[in-house]
C-alpha cells in the first residue's frame, strides 16, 4: 500500500510539473493563478471580520497599523518655525537677526518628533498589513482568533508547507538547471541571429518557470513603453525577485557583481549566451571603470537594454529612495519602470540584515503568492539644463508617482551607514543666518 | 491632607473614581499583553497606577510607542543605547541631537528602558483643557508648562547645576551654529543674552530667570507633539 501511495504521489507531482512547465515554455497562461488570488482575498476578508468581531466581544481596541505616521508633523521650514516661536514670545521686530533662548524649542521638538516617528528607518523593515492574511508572521492580534479561524490557519499551514513548498522548490530547481544548461548549450553556437533567437527564448522560458515557482501574479501595464536596445531600464528595488519579474517579460542585459557559489555558476553560464555586464568585486569600487563599460555597452545598438536598480539596496516598497547618479550620467535613454507589490499575499521585501538569502527564499516560497503590478513609463532623456542628479530625481519622482510610493531624498545606504555630516552642516548654516544675518 | 488611594470605592470622590478607571485600564492592558509575550513590558507598566497618572498616554498611544521602541531596539534586549538613537538619520542631522539623546538617559547610565523612554516623551504630550483643573493635589504631570520649560532648560544646562553659565551657553550655541560664526561674535551673543535674562547678578541664568524670559512664549504649543489617533 505504501508503494502504491508513493507511486501515485510521484505521478501526480510529475503531472503537475508538466502542466505548469509546458505553458511556461510557450508563454501561455490558463488564468488559474488569478482564480487562486480571488479565492484567497475572500478568505482574508472573512478572517479579518472574525478578528474584529472577536475584539469587539472582548471590548478591546484592536491594533491597527497606520501607514501615514503616528504623530502630526507640520511641513514648515526652520526659518518659519523659529520666527513663529519668536513672534509668540515678544513683540520685537522679526527682521533683525538675533538669538533667542526660545530658539531651542524648534530643535528640541523636531528631535523628539523624529524619535517618535521618522521617515527613514521604517523603510527598512516590512510593511505592516491592515488585514490579516492567515500567516502567523503578520499577526498582531493573536488572542482574538476563534477556533474556526485557527483551524483555517492550520489548513493554510498544511497547504503552504506540504503542498506548495515542495512544488515550488521542484519548479525552481527545474528553472535554474534549465537556465544553466540552456545558456551553456547556446553558448557553443556561432554568433548570429540563430544564437540570439535561441538565447532570448531560453532566458524567457526559464524566467517564466521561476515566476511560476514563486506563484507570482504580475500585471503589466503600458507594455508599449518596454525598454529597447541601447537604453537603460531603471526600477525601484524591493527584492532580488524584481529581476525575475522584469526579465520574464523582456530580454535584458544584467549588471552586477560576480558572486561565488550557485549565483556565480548561473552568472557565468548566462554570460556565454548573451553579453551581460558582470564586474569583479574589485572593479565595483572603481566608478570610472563601471561608467566606461556601461557606456560602451549602451552605445552598441545591437546590445540589449541594461537593467539597473539605482537605489542600490532593497527598500520596503512604501517609498522610493535616492537614485545613485551613475547610471544617469551615461547619456542613454532611460526607461523607468515602477514595481508595486501587494503585501497582502506575501511580502516580497528582503530585509537583508534580518534574513539571509536562503531564509528569504523559503519565506517567499511559503507565502500564498507574490502579487505585483509593473508599469512601464515612457522613456526619458536628460535635458540640457539639468545635471545627472536632477535627472535622477526627475525619474525617481515619476516612478514614485506611478507606483503610489513616497518620494524620499534620503539615501538607501542609510540602512547600514551613518548619515553624512553635510546635512547637519546645512542645518547649522541655516540657523546661523537667523542669528547673525548674512 | 493626604489623598486616599482607595480600591473598590465606586463613585464618591473624584480621586477614587480616577483610581478605579486606572485600575480598569491596567487590567485591560494586562489582558492584552499577557497573551502576546512581546508586550509583557506594557503589562508591567500599565499596572503601575502611579506611572499612568504621571505620564498619561492613552492605551493606543502606549502601544504605538512600544512598537516604535522595539523597532529601535536592534539588540533586542529591552533597552535602548545611545547608538540606537543615533541610527535615526533625521536625529543625527539635528544640531542638538546629542543633547536630546542625553535627556533620555538618567545620570551615569547608558541604557534606557521603555518606562524611561515614555517618561521623557511624556513631556511632549499636549496639555488638554480638562486636565488643567484635575488633580490639584497630585504630582504635577510631566507635560505641564513648567516641566516643558524645565526640559528645555536642561538642554542648555550641561553640568546639571541648575544654572546656565556663559560657558554652557557658548557650548550649546556652538553646537547650533557649527563653524559659521566666529568665537568673538558668539561670545557677544552669549553675553547679551545673559545680561538680558540675569536678574540676581550672578552672570548665569537660573531656572526662574529662564521662565521669566520666556513667559510670553506659547510653550504649550511649541513643545507639544500631537498624536494622529
Amino acid at each position: 500500500v505504501v508503494n502504491l501511495l508513493g507511486i501515485s504521489i510521484t505521478v501526480l507531482f510529475t503531472l503537475l510539473l508538466v502542466f505548469i512547465i509546458v505553458p511556461a515554455i510557450f508563454g501561455v497562461s490558463f488564468g488559474i493563478r488569478k482564480v487562486y488570488m480571488k479565492t484567497l482575498l475572500k478568505i482574508f476578508q472573512w478572517a479579518t471580520l472574525r478578528i474584529e468581531r472577536g475584539a469587539k466581544e472582548k471590548n478591546h481596541p484592536l491594533y491597527k497599523p497606520y501607514a501615514n505616521g503616528i504623530i502630526a508633523k507640520e511641513p514648515t521650514s526652520l526659518e518659519e518655525e523659529i520666527k513663529e516661536i519668536r513672534r509668540s514670545g515678544s513683540g520685537k521686530a522679526l527682521d533683525t537677526p538675533e538669538f533667542e533662548l526660545s530658539d531651542i524649542f524648534y530643535f528640541c521638538r523636531k528631535g523628539i518628533e523624529t524619535i517618535m516617528d521618522d521617515e527613514v528607518t521604517k523603510r527598512f523593515s516590512a510593511e505592516e498589513l491592515e488585514s490579516w492574511n492567515l500567516l502567523s508572521r503578520t499577526n498582531y492580534n493573536f488572542h482574538y482568533i476563534s477556533l474556526r479561524l485557527t483551524v483555517l490557519w492550520g489548513l493554510g499551514v498544511l497547504i503552504r508547507y506540504c503542498f506548495l513548498l515542495p512544488l515550488r522548490i521542484a519548479l525552481a530547481f527545474t528553472g535554474i538547471s534549465l537556465l544553466v544548461t540552456g545558456t551553456t548549450v547556446v553558448g557553443y553556437l556561432p554568433n548570429g541571429r540563430c544564437k540570439e533567437f535561441l538565447s532570448k527564448h531560453v532566458h524567457l522560458m526559464c524566467y517564466r518557470i521561476c515566476v511560476r515557482a514563486l506563484t507570482a501574479i504580475i500585471t503589466y501595464h503600458d507594455r508599449e513603453n518596454r525598454p529597447r536596445n541601447g537604453g537603460i531600464c531603471v526600477a525601484n528595488h524591493t527584492s532580488p525577485i524584481d529581476v525575475i519579474i522584469l526579465a520574464s517579460d523582456g530580454y535584458y542585459a544584467m549588471v552586477g557583481q560576480i558572486h561565488g557559489g550557485l549565483m556565480g555558476v548561473i552568472q557565468r553560464a548566462m554570460v556565454k549566451a548573451c553579453p551581460h555586464v558582470w564586474f569583479e568585486r574589485s572593479e565595483v569600487k572603481d566608478r570610472h571603470l563601471v561608467a566606461k563599460r556601461l557606456t560602451e555597452h549602451v552605445q552598441d545598438k545591437s546590445k540589449l537594454p541594461i537593467l539597473i536598480f539605482p537605489e542600490g539596496t532593497c527598500i520596503n516598497n512604501t517609498s522610493v529612495m535616492m537614485f545613485k547618479k551613475g547610471s544617469f550620467e551615461i547619456g542613454a535613454t532611460v526607461y523607468p519602470v515602477a514595481i508595486k507589490y501587494d503585501p497582502q499575499f506575501g511580502d516580497a521585501f528582503w530585509n537583508s540584515s534580518k534574513y539571509g538569502m536562503v531564509t528569504y527564499l523559503l519565506r517567499m516560497m511559503t507565502s500564498w503568492a507574490i502579487v505585483c503590478s509593473v508599469w512601464y513609463l515612457p522613456p526619458m532623456t536628460r535635458k540640457p539644463e539639468e545635471d545627472a542628479v536632477q535627472f535622477a530625481n526627475r525619474v525617481k519622482s515619476a516612478i514614485a508617482r506611478q507606483g503610489g510610493l513616497v518620494d524620499l531624498l534620503w539615501d538607501g545606504g542609510l540602512k547600514r551607514e551613518k548619515v553624512k555630516d553635510t546635512f547637519k552642516e546645512e542645518q547649522q548654516k541655516l540657523y546661523s543666518k537667523m542669528i547673525v544675518g548674512n | 491632607m493626604g489623598r486616599r488611594r482607595g480600591r473598590g470605592s465606586p463613585g464618591g470622590t473624584p480621586a477614587a473614581q480616577s483610581d478605579a478607571g486606572l485600575r480598569r485600564d491596567a487590567e485591560r492592558s494586562l489582558e492584552m499583553t499577557l497573551v502576546n509575550p512581546n508586550m509583557n513590558k506594557l503589562f508591567r507598566f500599565g499596572q503601575s497606577c502611579k506611572g499612568r497618572r504621571v505620564i498619561r498616554f492613552s492605551h493606543s498611544q502606549i502601544t504605538r510607542l512600544y512598537s516604535r521602541f522595539t523597532s529601535l531596539d536592534k539588540g533586542e534586549n529591552g533597552t535602548l543605547s545611545r547608538e540606537d538613537f543615533q541610527r535615526i538619520p533625521e536625529l543625527a542631522i539635528n544640531p542638538l541631537g546629542d543633547r536630546i539623546i542625553n535627556a533620555f538617559f538618567p545620570e551615569g547610565e547608558d541604557q534606557v528602558n521603555f518606562r524611561g523612554f515614555m517618561r521623557t516623551l511624556a513631556h511632549f504630550r499636549p496639555i488638554e483643557d480638562n486636565e488643567k483643573s484635575k488633580d490639584q493635589n497630585g504630582p504635577e504631570p510631566l507635560n505641564s508648562r513648567s516641566n516643558k520649560l524645565h526640559f528645555a532648560f536642561r538642554l542648555y544646562d550641561l553640568d546639571k547645576d541648575d544654572k546656565i553659565s556663559r560657558d554652557e551657553l557658548l557650548q550649546v550655541l556652538r553646537m547650533m551654529v557649527g563653524v559659521n560664526i566666529s568665537d568673538e561674535q558668539l561670545g557677544s551673543i552669549a553675553d547679551r543674552t545673559i545680561q538680558e535674562a540675569d536678574q540676581d547678578g550672578d552672570s548665569a541664568i537660573s531656572f526662574a530667570e529662564f521662565v521669566k524670559v520666556l513667559e510670553k512664549v506659547d510653550v504649550e504649543q511649541k513643545m507639544s507633539i500631537r498624536f494622529l489617533h
